[in-house]
């Protein structure tokens, strides 16, 4: 088999995969029926706690052996949560803790 | 699909602009270095529209992996993502022929804008929700693009610029904290991230790991907190 059609296969199994997995809630509980309590409560509370997942995963990288591993990430999301807890302002938090994150990583650095 | 509905779509997704940009354009630079060029970043970038997905899938197009091997890791490694569609099953309700590709474009980023997200007032709910989700496609197929082209050219992005993702995921954090007196689904989610992160490295694993105990620990979670907000 061409190098070519191999790479085409491993593509499409990805993309299938990919959508699959994607799907699944949907083939499973959008038919009209109810789904079970245990998915409606899981649907309510589960957000909130894969928002505090994804926020710990962005941040995995860090090291605390010296400041410039752990200080920059750190303080601008105390940036962006102070920001966003007084302004509610999205983009304002976003930009600021951004901004300050690469103006320490570049003080760091 | 009118020219205000755009405006606000655009200004909604600036956050995901900055990251896809920078982490598509990465996603380039790794399969031209892989001996790939713009037409498999673009197709991949159309077709499976996966972050982390379509970056270890350079590795395994690199590795000649088989098509099992290649399925399996896929499936691992998106499999935090079933339980995405479980809030989205109400939202998505009604969008016809749009839906399926709602459902394709479910990525993590566009999970969390959905999720966060107020309808501008006198904007359709779905087609604000349908612009979201095919603007994000595009930065990321525009980033991956852009990457595979300049390749060694440009060198390098600008340092720092990815952070607006974690920016992106805490503030939706924030107005979630701020919508709901029930914290412990919250705080659950951070003190078994840590706890997997110190357990299996900084790698994808550690998500599976996470996901696999809140999901068991918030089903088991007796019932009825008085005075909870729906998010």
């Amino acid at each position: 088999m061409s190098h070519s059609v191999h790479s085409l296969l491993l593509i499409a199994a990805m993309a299938a995969v990919t959508f699959f997995t994607r799907a699944l809630p949907f083939l499973l509980f959008d038919h009209g029926k109810e789904p079970p309590q245990i998915v409606l409560r899981l649907s309510r509370t589960l957000p909130s706690a894969i928002m505090a997942m994804l926020v710990v995963y962005c941040l995995r990288e860090l090291t605390f052996a010296a400041p410039g591993g752990w200080v920059p990430a750190l303080t601008a999301c105390l940036l962006v949560v102070a920001l966003q807890w007084w302004k509610n302002n999205d983009l304002l938090s976003i930009l600021g803790g951004t901004a300050c994150y690469m103006a320490l990583l570049h003080w760091f650095g | 699909m009118n020219r205000q509905l755009l405006a606000f779509a655009a200004r909604a997704t600036i956050p995901v602009m900055m990251g896809y940009l920078p982490l598509g354009a990465a996603f380039g630079l790794l399969m031209a270095a892989a001996d790939y060029g713009p037409l498999w970043v673009v197709l991949m970038s159309v077709i499976i529209y996966a972050g982390s997905g379509q970056i270890l899938g350079v590795s395994l197009l690199a590795a000649g992996a088989s098509v099992g091997q290649t399925a399996l890791l896929t499936l691992v490694l998106n499999f935090r993502q079933v339980v995405y569609g479980l809030s989205m099953l109400d939202k998505f309700r009604g969008m016809g022929w749009r839906k399926p590709y709602m459902i394709f474009a479910l990525t993590d980023e566009t999970y969390a804008l959905l999720t966060g997200a107020t309808v501008p007032p006198g904007v359709d709910e779905h087609d604000f929700f349908f612009a979201v989700a095919a603007l994000n496609h595009g930065y990321w197929i525009l980033g991956s693009l852009l990457g595979s082209l300049m390749g060694a050219l440009v060198g390098s992005i600008p340092q720092g610029v990815e952070f607006a993702m974690t920016a992106l995921f805490l503030v939706i954090a924030v107005s979630q904290w701020k919508g709901t007196r029930d914290h412990v689904p919250a705080l659950l989610g951070l003190g078994v991230t840590v706890v997997s992160r110190m357990i299996f490295g900084a790698k994808n694993s550690m998500l599976l790991g996470a996901l696999a105990i809140l999901v068991v620990v918030l089903a088991l979670r007796r019932q009825s907190q008085r005075g909870e907000v729906q998010i």
